[in-house]
């Protein structure tokens, strides 16, 4: 394990400054990667990360400071640039065009003009290789996130660059898939190349990372060698202090417990040629317990999450049911309106409108249900009830942002997923719907969600997680279930779970049948 | 027979400028961004291909000064909405305006002359040939150039790299400048393309339509134009057959008045709007493929963070 580099720098920062506005995003970042190194970088959530490797992909001009590639001075101005050097970027916010194919999408990052069915061969081939299968036509738009990032990390590999960087490349992954990547990244390693990987998962960056760069409030606070910390010590080098680790209160008298929700032979028929139908899918969440759903990324999750919220209606009325209520009927409002809250995958156009204030987002999603604390005679909005439990849900979730009361769009990932996830909370449901709780956010802030999910159900909510992170499944849950090509599997117990019994689930065995086989996508 | 030929050929010449006009504006939107000012474009071709025309003796000086001042013309939009982030929408129909009034100002002294018009091709043997021969061999040259582009802009769109580049721009200007495409150089040239092609429509109008200049002559076929492209849901194959649908159905029911058939002339007036929008919804019922075609960043400004 130990890193093949032979010392030479490839990259050099030197006092790298980007100013917006009044907050000095990144203030003089010093940062040199070896060739043949896999260097971390740490931060939580608004610590400058993405605008160090924006500048460094030449999308954002630094205001001062000094980039050295292969010890000449360079100015990156634009990512055609970068790429020209052989930096290669494999984005946190996809930068795919959802209306083309996933061979198309890659072609528009390659300059060499050769015809997209051989790109598309090129990229099968060397997806396989990698272990990340793909296929080269379907549709970015009908892919889920996972498979999104496959196709920005071929696109990336294709263009054979000397540099990888990584945003949080994991966050969508199966521990299988996410072995799978790090054993690309050591191949990629042992090939002399250095990859720049930035991620808040400080297990990952312990087992694969040769050096560590952390970041807080736009500096550099420490550099240190990940595989001599401990991830409590990158941690507080991470948040300047400790991370409370989630405690899980012992559920009681859940077996006596009402279901507050009640799933019943739900059955979906698939809505485009791409989506997965689901199955006579049964699920009862009692009050009181946290139920994890586990599964590799576009096994039905998301149709799952559409079905049980209300983004799409069900023909029985009974396949849904909501504090002893049928709701398949009903419509996102109508269930929230009986008790339940949801929080979506998606952060911007789904969990948020993009361009509107937070506490318009705020009122947009629950001016049905707190009618009377945000609107008033007439239906005159009261702005400033609707501001004020905008400032209360970003205080209890510690959301940073640079503005009072900013655009969702204005925030960063996690920041909007504390936001969304504290919106919901904030009304105190009596059954909570997640998926993906803490997708990219920092460990700070998921534990801080985690614990206030597992407090939400241990006030008497029933709480269901969809969630690709079996950490985080079991940190939090009571009971795991798996979905597997739009199939769930019974809840398992939290303390029968092992991580292979899950993992084997997930790649489609059958229970009982675990040794069959192991396969992904 | 020889009626039916006569009927398909001044079918043709009605649905050849919106054919152009459209496929243009086609590419334009194709790119993300939404430029209204067609109709403008077009009257400005209209009276500078007559003007060269008439001034130089040479319809076809006239055919290339339509193309330059339709792309000139846009040029004026593409500055002010690509360069300087104006609002597509606003900006557009102030061109539409600009251009009709600065069109009937630049037109006052050709008013009443007769212009020159593009001959229409004749070949030896081929054009004489019974019923296919004026069909194929005997139609105005703008008729030919007007086919020849729709293939091309399909083949470019969907066949080349730089097609493809350009249809990833109108899907997320955002993705495509984080990948170093550049958005902005792109959609200037698709706004001149734009342009010239709705300059060439105006060119047809006053060289070989009705070879004169009368204010206002586009009679908004400008907007006929912008209607068949979202209509077609942005592919070139079915705007050529919404300006065919819409040049059929607009003879027919001249034909029909001039029978003295007993149905208000409104009414008949009305049919090939509705008939080409009913057409083209009936093809795009699927949603998917419209979902596939439409630019989803179009109509909004693109303004890198630097």
């Amino acid at each position: 394990m130990s890193a093949n580099h032979d010392g030479t720098t490839l990259l050099e920062v030197r006092g790298l400054t980007k100013i917006f506005g009044t907050l000095t995003a990144c203030d003089h970042v010093d940062l040199n990667i070896a060739k043949g190194e896999i260097h971390a970088l740490l931060g939580e959530n608004g610590a400058g990360k993405s605008t160090l490797v924006k500048m460094l992909f030449g999308s954002l001009e630094p205001n001062s400071g000094e980039i050295f590639w292969n010890g000449q001075a360079v100015r990156i101005a634009s990512p055609g640039a970068a790429k020209k050097l052989g930096i290669g970027m494999v984005f946190q916010h996809f930068s795919l065009f959802e209306a083309l194919t996933a061979a198309e999408n890659i072609a528009l990052s390659l300059d060499d003009g050769s015809p997209i069915s051989s790109i598309a061969a090129k990229a099968r081939a060397l997806s396989y290789s990698y272990g990340l299968p793909l296929d080269p036509e379907s549709l970015v738009g009908d892919l889920s996130v996972g498979e999104r990032q496959r196709i920005e990390i071929i696109r990336c590999l294709l263009q054979t660059p000397q540099l990888v960087i990584l945003d949080e490349p994991t966050s969508v992954l199966t521990p299988q898939e996410a072995d799978k990547l790090f054993e690309t990244l050591e191949r990629l390693r042992s090939e002399g190349k250095s990859i720049l990987y930035i991620s808040h998962r400080l297990e990952e960056v312990k087992r694969i990372c040769d050096r560590a760069t952390v970041l807080r409030h736009g500096k550099v606070v420490g550099h240190c060698n990940p595989r001599q910390e401990t991830a409590s010590s990158l941690a507080r080098m991470m948040v300047g202090n400790e991370v409370k680790a989630v405690v899980r209160a012992p559920a009681e008298g859940i077996e006596t417990a009402p279901a507050l929700l009640d799933i019943r032979a739900l059955t979906r028929k698939p809505a485009t040629p791409f989506s997965i139908p689901l199955k006579n899918i049964n699920l009862s969440v009692r009050a009181g317990e946290v139920i994890g759903i586990a599964g590799v990324a576009g096994n039905g999750q998301g149709e799952f999450f559409e079905s049980v919220s209300g983004e799409v209606l069900q023909q029985d009325a009974a396949s849904v049911r909501i504090r002893g209520k049928d709701a398949g009927g009903l419509t996102i409002t109508g269930r929230r309106l009986m008790g339940a809250a949801f929080v979506p995958e998606e952060r911007l156009g789904h969990g948020a409108a993009p361009r509107m204030k937070l506490s318009e987002n705020l009122l947009l999603s629950r001016h049905a249900t707190d009618g009377k604390a945000f609107v008033g005679p007439g239906g005159m909005v009261k702005s400033a009830a609707v501001y004020a439990a905008a400032q209360r849900i970003i205080e209890a979730m510690d959301v940073r942002k640079s503005a009072p009361d900013p655009e969702a769009a204005a925030l960063s990932g996690g920041n909007l997923q504390k936001f969304i996830v504290g919106r919901e909370l904030d009304r105190r449901p009596s059954v909570m719907v997640v998926n993906q709780p803490t997708w990219g956010v920092d460990a700070g802030a998921a534990a801080h969600i985690r614990q206030t999910l597992i407090e939400l159900a241990r006030s008497g909510s029933a709480v269901l997680v969809i969630s690709q992170d079996l950490d985080e499944l079991f940190e939090i849950s009571d009971a795991i279930a798996v979905m597997h090509n739009g199939q769930l599997s019974k809840p398992l117990p939290i303390a029968e779970a092992t991580f292979e019994k899950i993992g084997l689930l997930m790649g489609g065995a059958e229970p009982g049948h675990a040794e069959h086989t192991l396969e992904t996508a | 027979m020889d009626i039916t030929v006569n009927i398909l050929l001044t079918i043709a010449t009605a649905a050849t400028p919106l054919l152009i006009a459209a496929i243009g504006e086609l590419v334009v939107e194709r790119s993300g961004v939404l430029n209204l000012g067609v109709e403008g474009m077009m009257i400005m071709g209209a009276v500078g291909g007559f003007g060269a025309g008439y001034l130089t003796g040479s319809p076809w000086i006239g055919l290339l000064a339509a193309v330059a001042m339709g792309a000139v013309f846009s040029l004026l939009f593409a500055v002010m909405t690509l360069s300087l982030a104006t609002n597509q929408v606003a900006t557009g129909l102030s061109l539409t305006l600009l251009g009709l009034g600065l069109s009937g100002m630049m037109g006052t002294s050709f008013v009443g002359q007769p212009g020159e018009r593009l001959p229409n091709l004749d070949i030896p043997g081929l054009t004489s040939i019974p019923v296919i021969g004026r069909l194929l061999f005997g139609q105005d040259p703008i008729f030919y150039i007007s086919i020849a582009l729709t293939a091309a802009v399909m083949w470019f769109l969907f066949k080349t790299r730089t097609g493809l580049t350009l249809r990833s721009i109108g899907d997320s200007h955002t993705s495509a400048h984080a990948l170093g495409i550049k958005v902005i150089r792109y959609r200037y040239l698709a706004v001149i393309f734009g342009g010239a092609c709705a300059g060439l429509a105006g060119g047809h109008l006053s060289l070989v339509y009705t070879p004169q200049w009368v204010e206002n002559m586009a009679a908004g076929r400008g907007w006929i134009a912008l209607a068949l492209v979202v209509f077609a849901s942005w592919r070139p194959w079915r705007v050529l057959a919404g300006a065919y649908i819409f040049g059929a159905v607009w003879i027919g029911q001249l034909h029909a008045q001039a029978f003295g058939i007993p149905v208000p002339s409104q009414l008949l007036s009305s049919l090939p709007y509705l008939a080409t929008v009913v057409v083209l919804v009936l093809i795009s019922r699927n949603k998917r493929l419209t979902m596939m075609n439409t630019p989803a960043s179009l109509g909004q400004p693109f303004v890198p963070d630097r």
